[in-house]
C-alpha cells in the first residue's frame, strides 16, 4: 500500500471516527478516550527514535511539556486559536529535539538516554522560573466561549483534533518506516558501526529521527492546556509520560507503526479502567509489571507474537 | 447492599403492621439514595491530606444517615482516586456525571485538581463546593463556586495577614524581611500575598528567592538569608521542605526577630512529633489548636471519632488541618439542600451565597467570589515543646495564638533565637 | 547580600558534605554502569528501599539506621545477585542489552516504587538518631552531624570500594572484566561470576546510601526519580569506571549546587547540575577522569 493511499485511508477513518463520535451523548467517552489518543501519539512518536533507530528517550515529558507550554505562552500572548497552538508547539518541540540530537547523538545510545533525562530536569527548572507561563504557580487557560464548527462542547473539538493528530502521527511513522530513510534507521539500530561503514549518513538520520520524534511528542502536548484549563510544571513533566511511552511500543511491538498503536490502545484502556475501579496506585504497578514481563519474555511485543504465530501457520 | 436490604425489610414489616401510617424509616427505603461524587487524592504527593479529608467526609456521611439522611434520602459517596494528578480530573468528573449519574459533586483537595473540573461545572451550571484551593475562582469568576478554606475574599492576602499583624505588634517595628518558599503552587501564591502586605507596611525586602522542592540540603539557603540580617523571615513551604528548612534553621542558628508564617506540614502529627522542640519559637498558621476547644464545642467528639479511624487507616493521627473543614463543607451542603428542599443547583448557589451556616468550625459565610467572607486563619507561636511525643499536642499549652484578635491568647515572643529556648 | 569569607567557606563546606553523600549514592552506578556497562536505572529504587528498611528498624527498635544498613548489606548483596542473574539470562546473553535492558530496569524502578507506595503509603518518613540534632561550630562555620556523619560513612564506603577493586583478586577481576572479557576467561576466571559479584556490590552500596539519605532528609517512595539523573550525572562527570572520579564528580556537583543556592538562587540549582551534565556529554564525554 503506498503511503498516499495509506494517508487517505487514515484520514478517512479519522473523519468517520470524528463524525461517529458526535452520536455519543456521554461526555465521559470523550475524556477517557482523549487520554488514550494522547498515548497513541506519544507511543508512535517515541517509537520513531526508539524502535526504528534504537535510541531510548527518557525525556518524553520534556518534549510533551514543550508543546503544552508553547500553547500556554501563545494563549497568554494573544489568545491564539487552537490550530496555531498545535503548529507552534509541534515546531518548538521539534527544535528542542534537533538541539538535543545535535548535542548528544554523536555519543553512544546510553548517553543520549541520560541526556534526555537531564533535558527534562533543565526544561522543568526553566519553566518553573518563567513567570510568563505561570511558573510553579501554574497557568489558567480558559476554554473559549464560542465553540467552533457548531459542536456542543469544547471537549469535542479537542477530541476531533486529537483523532486527526493521531492519524497524522501514524501516517508519518509509516512513511518513515517504509522509506529509504527508514531502512537507514533500521541499519543504525541493528549495527551503527556497520551502517556508518556502508555509507549511511548516521548522524544526519539520527538527528532527523530525533527532531520528528520530538515534534510529534510536542504535538500531543498542545491540547493539554485547553483540556485541563490549568497547567503546572510538576504534572506536565511527570515521569509517567516517559514510562508509558516506553512501555506501549515495547508491549505492542517496536518494529512497525502498528505496534505502538496496539500497545497504546491496550495499555491506555487498561489504565482508564483501573483508574475508576481499583485503587489507582495499581495503575503504574500494572504498567511496570507488564513492561518487565514483555521485555523479558516477549521482546518483540504483541506484533512479535502475531508474526511468530503467522510464521508457524505458514510452516504447517 | 446489606444496609438497604435490612431497611427495606424493616420498612415493609412496619408498613404491614401499621397500615396507613408513613414512617420516615419506610420512606428511607423507598427513596433513591442521594449520590455525591468527587475525586480525592488517595495517592500522589497530597494523599496524606486527601485520606484525612475522606475520613472526615465519611464520618459526616455516617452522622447524616444516622439522623435520617438528607430530605429523607440516604447519602452515598461515589469517589475515585485522582492521584493528585490534574490529568485524571476531567475523566473522573465526566464519569461521575454522565455514567454514575451522581446528584451532586464536590471537589478534591488542592488547586491542581479543582481547576481542571471548573469548565465542566460551569458548562453544567453545577454548584461546586471546593476543598482548599488557593484563589482558583479568580480567573473563572464562577458564581456557583464555594471554597471552604478560611482564607477570605482575597485568599493569598488573607492567608498571610496574620503573620504580618503579629509582626507589627513587636516594638520597635520590624523594617526588613526575607521571603522564601518552594517552587510550587501554594508557596508561590502565598508569597504573592505576603508581598502585598510588605508593600502595604513599607517593609524592605532583603531576600526574595525560591528553591526547588526536592532540595536535599537547605543550609546554603538559610545562610544566604542570614547574610542579609532580616528582621522577619516569611517561609511558605510544603511538608518535606518545611522539615528541611526547620532543620537547617536550627543547624545554622538563624538569628532574626520572627520566623515562619506559611509552612504546610507542622500542622500534621508526623512533623510535630519528628521535629518536636525544633519547632519552639517558630510562628506558623494553624487551623485548629486544642487551646481553643472551648470555641469549637462540637469538635471534641469529632476528633475522637476521626482519630480512631485515622490510626487504623494510616492518615494523619491528629486531624487538626483538613478534617474539620471537610466536614464543615458537607454540613453547608446539607443545610442548603434541606433549606431549599431540593437539588436545584441555582437555588442552592443562591442560598449558600445569602446565608450564614452553623458548622463544626463555627459560623461560615461566603463572599461574592465564593471565598469566605472573613478570613479566619490562626497564626500561632510554638513554645515549651519537649521531646517527640504526640500527646502534648492534643492538650493546650504548647501554642500561643497570636492572631486573629477573636482567638488571641498571647503576644509574640521575640527575638526568634530567644523564643526557641 | 554581604559576600563574606565566612559565607564562601560555608558554601564550600556545605557543598563538600552534600557531595560526599552524592558519592555514596553514585558509586554503585560507577560500578554497574561505568565498569559493567549495565544501565541500572533502577539503582535509586534500591536506595529508597534501603531508606525504608532503615526506617522500619529504626521505628520498631530504635537502632541507628546507618549501622542497620551496614549490617543488612548482605541482604542487598543477595538481591543484587538475583537481579543480575535475571538481567543476564534475559538480555546480556542474547545480546539485546542496550534497549531492552534499559526498559527492563525502568520497569523494575517503577515496580519497586509503586510497591513501596502500596505497602507504606506516600507519607514522608523520617528517622530519629542521637546525632541528628547536633551541630559542630567552628567560628562562623557550622557542620551539622546530620550531614557530617553520612559524609564520613560515604567517603569510607567509597574508599573501601576502591581498595577492594585495586587490592583484592576479585576486585582486580572486576576491573579486568570491564577491559577485556576474553582475556579474563583465558586466565581462568568466570566473567559471569565476576560481573554478578560486582553488580551485587553496587546494590549493596545502594542499601547503605539509602540509610544515609533518610538521615539527611525525609523520604517517600517517589523521590527515587529525582536521583536518577543525579547518579548518572556524577558518574559521567567523574568519568566512567573511575571510583575516585565519581567522588570528585560528586564534590563538583555538590559545590555547584551549594554555590548556586547560596549566591544566585536555589531555583536554578538543578539546572546548573544538569546543565553541567549536558555540557560534559556534549564536549568531554569521557568525563574528568575517564578512560
Amino acid at each position: 500500500m503506498s503511503n498516499k493511499l495509506f494517508a487517505a485511508v487514515a484520514f478517512a477513518i479519522a473523519v468517520a471516527i470524528a463524525a461517529g463520535s458526535q452520536l455519543i451523548g456521554n461526555e465521559y467517552f470523550f475524556t477517557a478516550t482523549y487520554t488514550v489518543l494522547q498515548f497513541i501519539i506519544l507511543a508512535t512518536a517515541w517509537n520513531i527514535l526508539g524502535g526504528y533507530t534504537g535510541y531510548v528517550n527518557f525525556g518524553t515529558a520534556a518534549f510533551f511539556a514543550t508543546g503544552a507550554y508553547t500553547a500556554v505562552a501563545l494563549y497568554n500572548a494573544f489568545h491564539a486559536p487552537l490550530i496555531i497552538m498545535i503548529v507552534a508547539g509541534t515546531v518548538a518541540a521539534g527544535l528542542v529535539g534537533l538541539a538535543v540530537g545535535y548535542l548528544t547523538l554523536r555519543l553512544r545510545g546510553v548517553f543520549f538516554a541520560i541526556a534526555t533525562l537531564a533535558l527534562a530536569v533543565v526544561l522543568y527548572t526553566f519553566v518553573v522560573n518563567w513567570d510568563y507561563v505561570g511558573g510553579a504557580r501554574g497557568a489558567y487557560i480558559l476554554q473559549p466561549r464560542e465553540i467552533p464548527l457548531g459542536l456542543p462542547r469544547y471537549i469535542h473539538v479537542l477530541y476531533i483534533a486529537m483523532v486527526f493528530m493521531c492519524a497524522f502521527a501514524l501516517v508519518v511513522a509509516r512513511a518513515i518506516e517504509t522509506s529509504t530513510l527508514g531502512r537507514g534507521l533500521a541499519a543504525i539500530r541493528d549495527d551503527e558501526l556497520a551502517a556508518e561503514c556502508s555509507g549511511v549518513p548516521t548522524l544526519r538520520l539520527k538527528i532527523f529521527s530525533a527532531t520528528v520524534s520530538g515534534a510529534l511528542m510536542g504535538m500531543a502536548g498542545t491540547t493539554l492546556p485547553y483540556y485541563l484549563s490549568y497547567v503546572e510544571p510538576s504534572s506536565a513533566f511527570s515521569l509517567s509520560y516517559a514510562v508509558n511511552s516506553i512501555a506501549m511500543p515495547l508491549i505492542g511491538g517496536m518494529m512497525s507503526w502498528l505496534g505502538p498503536l496496539i500497545g497504546a490502545v491496550l495499555l491506555g484502556t487498561i489504565q482508564q479502567i483501573v483508574q475508576v475501579t481499583v485503587s489507582s496506585a495499581w495503575n503504574l504497578l500494572i504498567v511496570g509489571v507488564l513492561l518487565v514481563l514483555f521485555v523479558t519474555l516477549a521482546p518483540n511485543g504483541i506484533m512479535g507474537w502475531f508474526d511468530a504465530w503467522l510464521r508457524a501457520r505458514r510452516r504447517s | 447492599m446489606p444496609g438497604n436490604k435490612v431497611f427495606s425489610v424493616l420498612g415493609r414489616a412496619l408498613g404491614a403492621l401499621l397500615i396507613g401510617l408513613a414512617f420516615t424509616g419506610a420512606a428511607f427505603a423507598q427513596q433513591p439514595p442521594l449520590k455525591i461524587g468527587f475525586g480525592m487524592s488517595l495517592t500522589g504527593p497530597l494523599a496524606g491530606n486527601g485520606k484525612a479529608a475522606l475520613i472526615a467526609m465519611e464520618i459526616w456521611k455516617d452522622d447524616v444517615n444516622a439522623k435520617g439522611g438528607i430530605l429523607g434520602r440516604k447519602v452515598e459517596f461515589v469517589y475515585y482516586d485522582d492521584q493528585t494528578n490534574p490529568s485524571t480530573v476531567p475523566g473522573i468528573y465526566t464519569k461521575l456525571l454522565d455514567v454514575d449519574k451522581v446528584d451532586l459533586v464536590v471537589s478534591g483537595y488542592g488547586t491542581a485538581v479543582i481547576a481542571p473540573a471548573m469548565p465542566l461545572m460551569m458548562q453544567r451550571n453545577l454548584t461546586f463546593m471546593t476543598l482548599f484551593g488557593l484563589n482558583v475562582n479568580s480567573k473563572f469568576n464562577y458564581d456557583r463556586y464555594f471554597q471552604i478554606m478560611p482564607a477570605g475574599p482575597e485568599p493569598a492576602v488573607g492567608w498571610t495577614r496574620g503573620f504580618f499583624d503579629a509582626a507589627m505588634t513587636m516594638s520597635p517595628k520590624p523594617k526588613t524581611i526575607a521571603l522564601v518558599g518552594a517552587d510550587a503552587e501554594y508557596p508561590h501564591l502565598a508569597l504573592e500575598g505576603a508581598r502585598v502586605h510588605v508593600k502595604r507596611l513599607g517593609l524592605k525586602v532583603v531576600y526574595d528567592k525560591s528553591y526547588p522542592p526536592n532540595t536535599t540540603d537547605y543550609s546554603p539557603i538559610v545562610r544566604a538569608i542570614q547574610a542579609t540580617n532580616p528582621d522577619l523571615v516569611y517561609l511558605a513551604s510544603y511538608p518535606p521542605d518545611s522539615a528541611g528548612m526547620i532543620r537547617a534553621v536550627n543547624e545554622v542558628g538563624l538569628k532574626t526577630r520572627m520566623f515562619g508564617g506559611g509552612m504546610v506540614g507542622p500542622q500534621f502529627a508526623a512533623l510535630k512529633s519528628a521535629l518536636g522542640p525544633l519547632l519552639n519559637g517558630m510562628v506558623n498558621y494553624e487551623l485548629y489548636v486544642p487551646d481553643l476547644s472551648g470555641k469549637f464545642p462540637f469538635l471534641d467528639k469529632f476528633f475522637a471519632k476521626y482519630q480512631e479511624r485515622a490510626v487504623k487507616e494510616g492518615a494523619d493521627p491528629l486531624g487538626y488541618y483538613l478534617p474539620p473543614y471537610a466536614y464543615a463543607m458537607m454540613e453547608v451542603l446539607d443545610q442548603a439542600i434541606t433549606a431549599t428542599k431540593g437539588l436545584d443547583q441555582a437555588k442552592l448557589a443562591q442560598y449558600i451565597h445569602t446565608h450564614t451556616f452553623d458548622t463544626f468550625v463555627g459560623k461560615v459565610s461566603f463572599a461574592k467570589n465564593g471565598e469566605w467572607a472573613v478570613p479566619r486563619v490562626m497564626m500561632v507561636q510554638f513554645h515549651g515543646v519537649q521531646g517527640n511525643s504526640i500527646d502534648q499536642w492534643k492538650k493546650p499549652g504548647v501554642v500561643t495564638v497570636l492572631e486573629p484578635a477573636a482567638y488571641k491568647t498571647g503576644v509574640v515572643k521575640a527575638p526568634f533565637q530567644d523564643a526557641r529556648k | 547580600m554581604e559576600f563574606s569569607a565566612a559565607l564562601l567557606v560555608s558554601a564550600i563546606v556545605a557543598g563538600l558534605l552534600l557531595g560526599g553523600f552524592y558519592a555514596a549514592v553514585s558509586v554503585g552506578i560507577s560500578i554497574s554502569f561505568g565498569m559493567l556497562d549495565v544501565v541500572n536505572i533502577a539503582h535509586p529504587a534500591f536506595i529508597i528501599l534501603g531508606s525504608y528498611i532503615a526506617y522500619i528498624v529504626n521505628d520498631r527498635f530504635g537502632f541507628d539506621p546507618i549501622l542497620v544498613s551496614v549490617v543488612l548489606s548482605p541482604v542487598f548483596f543477595a538481591l543484587g545477585m538475583a537481579l543480575y542473574r535475571i538481567y543476564y539470562l534475559a538480555f546480556e546473553r542474547r545480546g539485546q542489552e542496550s534497549l531492552r535492558g534499559l526498559a527492563f530496569f525502568f520497569g523494575v524502578l517503577f515496580i519497586t516504587e509503586v510497591s513501596l507506595v502500596l505497602v507504606f503509603g506516600v507519607d514522608y518518613r523520617l528517622v530519629q538518631t542521637g546525632y541528628s540534632e547536633i551541630t559542630w561550630r567552628f567560628g562562623e562555620i557550622d557542620v551539622p552531624m546530620r550531614l557530617a556523619v553520612p559524609f564520613a560513612v560515604s567517603v569510607a564506603m567509597v574508599a573501601g570500594v576502591q581498595s577492594f577493586l585495586t587490592r583484592t583478586f576479585f576486585g582486580r577481576a572486576v576491573l579486568a572484566v570491564a577491559q577485556d572479557q576474553l582475556a579474563l576467561r583465558l586466565m581462568g576466571v568466570n566473567p559471569f561470576r565476576v560481573k554478578e559479584l560486582a553488580f551485587a556490590l553496587s546494590i549493596a552500596t545502594a542499601g547503605v546510601a539509602g540509610a544515609l539519605l533518610i538521615v539527611i532528609q525525609p523520604v517517600q517512595p517517589s523521590i527515587g526519580r529525582e536521583y536518577i539523573g543525579l547518579v548518572f550525572a556524577v558518574c559521567v562527570l567523574g568519568g566512567m569506571g573511575s571510583i575516585w572520579g565519581t567522588l570528585i564528580g560528586a564534590f563538583v556537583l555538590g559545590i555547584a549546587e551549594s554555590f548556586t543556592s547560596t549566591f544566585f538562587g536555589p531555583s536554578w540549582a538543578p539546572a546548573v547540575s544538569f546543565g553541567l551534565l549536558l555540557a560534559t556529554l556534549a564536549f568531554r564525554p569521557t568525563g574528568l577522569f575517564g578512560r
